[in-house]
């Protein structure tokens, strides 16, 4: 083995200068002689395309375009769109809906656990009986304070923790607030679910329900359909409905008035029963609204209104159990 | 074998007369082989089927395979403890044993960066990782610093070992001739010159120096992964040190069980003496004590205070349906081995590495009670599920894959171990006084 450091370099000093003289020379010649060859590629290339356009041009279509009009396109000039529709679906699932900023109130007075809503999810979301990205508890705070049901979605956090730690942002954050997941992308380390303090994600431990089924259905990141094996779900606020400006799929099945849904921006929440719009800051400020451990500081974006005079009397769990799996 | 004056021509041939291919090697090979063969098709299974094949479900979905990782990433932090710190600090009774510390290191931080693949949903997208990976998640920072720990504890032993490779070269003649000419390759004609010791040196020492940190970095990152939660027996300011003294319990006991079979099957008593396991014996109750310190502040402080979540938790682990395992774990894993080792007669060899057994399932059960029960006990209530989502309980098919990993550890132990020597020839000779170029 030889000392890497030898004592040549003194000797090379004198040299260097004549060395660096050539070597530019050389590389000189050696980009007068590429940017000839590309120029030569470029013009042969465009002669053959010109030819072509000859050859095949001419030929008008009749469109119509995406404000009625009829057009006369050259059918050179026509070409597909680049994006396939699953592209395009990530695309807008990505970015969100321009100034929204969505949010759930939740009226625990009005919830007789009719679990409806839990059903229209599962529905929607292609769900096992046992996967919940909405689900009833039954809650009892202390215990002499009264025992309550508590609709419990994913509180689409401000302040994600679940996002933070996904390493390969197939959990993110949109500007309308929602917090997706994309499950062409997540690898199924599950770090979100032990992240997120309101246990509000769930797994696919096997194939999804009915994955026959749906196999071929373009995957819609606003709805997480189809579900996939190995990767994380949750609920979304149905970010697919709110693009078609229907309320979610919860809030419209329930019965008994207990979700509002709005946008903040609007100050206007509507009850997905009665199809009553009120304004949001009055319903949570005459209400007393709360939220979930906020001293947790993830800032969720569902309030909940106390359950105060209870519409329904309180029937203990009902806690049937679905099949084991 | 050794006379009281031994000469290089005998130390050499004591430390490389284990590099054979022995009938005993044989066996055990077949034995692990056809061991691990049957745990990957269990493997398979869960490819084929989901990770519901484990008992992992929504609420427990961190159960053995990431207990496992810990467990891993643990054990290969005592290369770090002997050959970095005590070697950097000039302790002489190590040097027969820094190479052992360094073979467990590299087959566990190997082996771990597998387990982790193992847990993940969709395997076949691992590269994401690099393609996609976020920087602000802590696992980004995991895969970093495993792989830099296990690129520099390789490195380390693979120096270290280059004058050895070129002393095997001449002396075995037990192997068929292309191994001869795979250590003569490997040596980089290593000839004991003064400027090769003195690259070799220097080499070792930076990275001894870049060790140290790496290795306080794998752990204190892994902790990190349940830390950075907010979950009620996780959120812990203490987990890095925690977790790091933890690694070196786990650590120790490895090296000792190691060390007493290594002296065993390949008859050094005179090198691996009963002042050597003396000696780990000491450190083991050392770092064991410091691991205690460390559970004293993780248990008793939430403990006291009683907040809500954590006093379920904790009531769970004191007293609930954990609290079995809880208390065997830190009785016999932990409290009964300090106060044995105490005593002189329990520091030597055979009692010695019975108590590292003990010690060392008990390292493993203990990542197991870090990493579920606190899941079990989310802060919103379980509930409408089926019953095998509110209680873990791994299944057997889990089981089997958690089993490759040892496997695969054992393997890589015994491989390094059996064709190299295991202990530093050149090394103990410099330590004993022994000339070292009688040869060459």
């Amino acid at each position: 083995m030889e000392d890497p450091h030898g004592k040549e370099k003194p000797q090379n000093q004198p040299e260097t200068g004549k060395k660096n003289t050539s070597r530019r020379k050389f590389m000189k010649s050696l980009g007068l002689l590429g940017a000839g060859a590309v120029t030569g590629i470029a013009a042969l290339e465009s002669a053959h395309f010109f030819e072509k356009a000859k050859t095949k041009g001419g030929k008008k279509q009749i469109l119509l375009t995406q404000d009625n009009k009829l057009v006369e396109v050259d059918s050179l000039e026509i070409k597909a769109l680049e994006k396939s529709p699953g592209e395009q679906l990530q695309d807008a699932g990505r970015t969100g809906i321009p100034g929204r900023r969505w949010v759930l109130v939740v009226d625990l007075a009005k919830c007789r656990n009719a679990r409806r809503c839990i059903s229209a999810c599962q529905e929607a979301h292609q769900l096992r009986p046992e996967q919940y990205h909405l689900n009833t508890l039954q809650m009892q705070d202390s215990p002499k304070t009264a025992p309550y049901n508590m609709p419990k979605h994913c509180q689409q956090c401000d302040n994600p923790p679940c996002v933070a730690v996904c390493p390969v942002d197939a959990t993110f954050k949109r500007q309308d607030g929602i917090v997706l997941i994309d499950n062409e992308r997540c690898i199924g380390c599950r770090f979100c679910i032990a992240a997120c303090p309101y246990s509000a994600r769930i797994f696919n431990w096997f194939d999804p329900r009915d994955a026959e089924k749906y196999k071929d259905q373009t995957y819609n990141v606003e709805l997480n359909v189809p579900q996939k094996k190995g990767t994380v779900s949750k609920c979304l606020f149905s970010a697919d409905h709110l693009r078609e400006e229907k309320l979610p799929y919860c809030v419209s099945a329930c019965p008994n008035s207990v979700y509002y849904f709005g946008d903040e921006n609007e100050d206007a929440v509507t009850n997905g029963t009665t199809k009553e719009t009120v304004k949001l800051s009055k319903l949570l400020r005459d209400n007393g609204a709360y939220q979930l451990m906020p001293e947790l500081g993830t800032k969720p974006r569902i309030y909940y209104l106390p359950p105060k005079n209870r519409l329904f009397p309180f029937e203990p769990a009902n806690d049937e159990q679905p099949e084991k799996s | 074998m050794a006379e009281s004056t031994p000469s290089f021509e005998n130390i050499s041939r004591d430390l490389t007369s284990h590099i054979n291919l022995s009938k005993g090697f044989k066996l055990w090979m077949g034995f692990l082989i056809v061991g691990l063969g049957v745990c990957l098709y269990a493997y398979y299974l869960q490819l084929r089927d989901g990770l519901g094949v484990a008992g992992i479900r929504d609420y427990v979905s961190w159960g053995l395979y990431l207990s496992n990782f810990v467990f891993f990433v643990a054990s290969s932090l005592i290369g770090m403890l002997i050959s970095g710190v005590l070697g950097m600090i000039g302790i002489k009774w190590i040097t027969p044993i820094t190479r052992i510390a360094e073979i467990i290191a590299i087959a566990f931080s190997a082996i771990a960066g597998l387990v982790i693949v193992m847990d993940m949903g969709r395997p076949e997208r691992l590269a994401y990782v690099f393609i996609y990976g976020r920087f602000q998640s802590p696992i980004l920072w995991d895969v970093t610093v495993v792989t830099t720990y296990f690129v520099l504890s390789a490195l380390l032993y693979y120096l270290t070992l280059i004058p050895d490779l070129a002393l095997t070269h001449r002396k075995i003649d037990k192997l068929p001739p292309f191994a001869g000419r795979m250590y003569k390759l490997l040596s980089l004609n290593w000839a004991d010159k003064p400027e090769q010791n003195v690259i070799i040196h220097r080499s070792v020492k930076i990275l001894l120096l870049l060790l140290i940190p790496s290795a306080l970095a794998i752990h204190t990152v892994t902790s990190w992964l349940f830390a950075l939660t907010l979950r009620p027996g996780w959120d812990s300011t203490i987990f890095g040190p925690y977790f790091v003294s933890g690694a070196f319990v786990a650590g120790s006991s490895a090296v000792i069980i190691a060390m007493y079979f290594f002296r065993k099957n390949y008859k050094l008593s005179n090198y691996l003496t009963d002042v050597h396991f003396n000696n780990m014996g000491k450190l083991l109750v050392l770092v064991s004590l410091i691991y205690l310190y460390f559970n004293i502040n993780e248990f008793l402080v939430p403990g006291y205070k009683m907040r809500r979540a954590d006093a379920i938790h904790l009531q769970d682990l004191l007293a609930g349906h954990n609290a079995l395992l809880f208390w065997t774990v830190q009785i016999g894993g932990l409290i009964l081995p300090i106060i044995l080792l105490l005593f002189r007669k329990m520091r030597t060899p055979l009692p010695l590495m019975l108590i590292s057994i003990a010690v060392f399932i008990g390292s493993w059960f203990k990542r197991y009670i870090i990493v579920i029960p606190t899941q079990e006990h989310p802060f919103l209530p379980i509930q409408h599920v089926p019953l095998n989502f509110k209680v873990y309980t791994p299944t057997l098919t889990e089981i089997a894959i958690t089993m490759v990993s040892f496997f695969l550890v054992l393997i890589i132990i015994t491989l390094l171990s059996k064709f190299f020597p295991v202990i530093p020839v050149y090394e103990t000779a410099n330590e004993r006084g022994v000339k070292t170029t009688e040869i060459g």
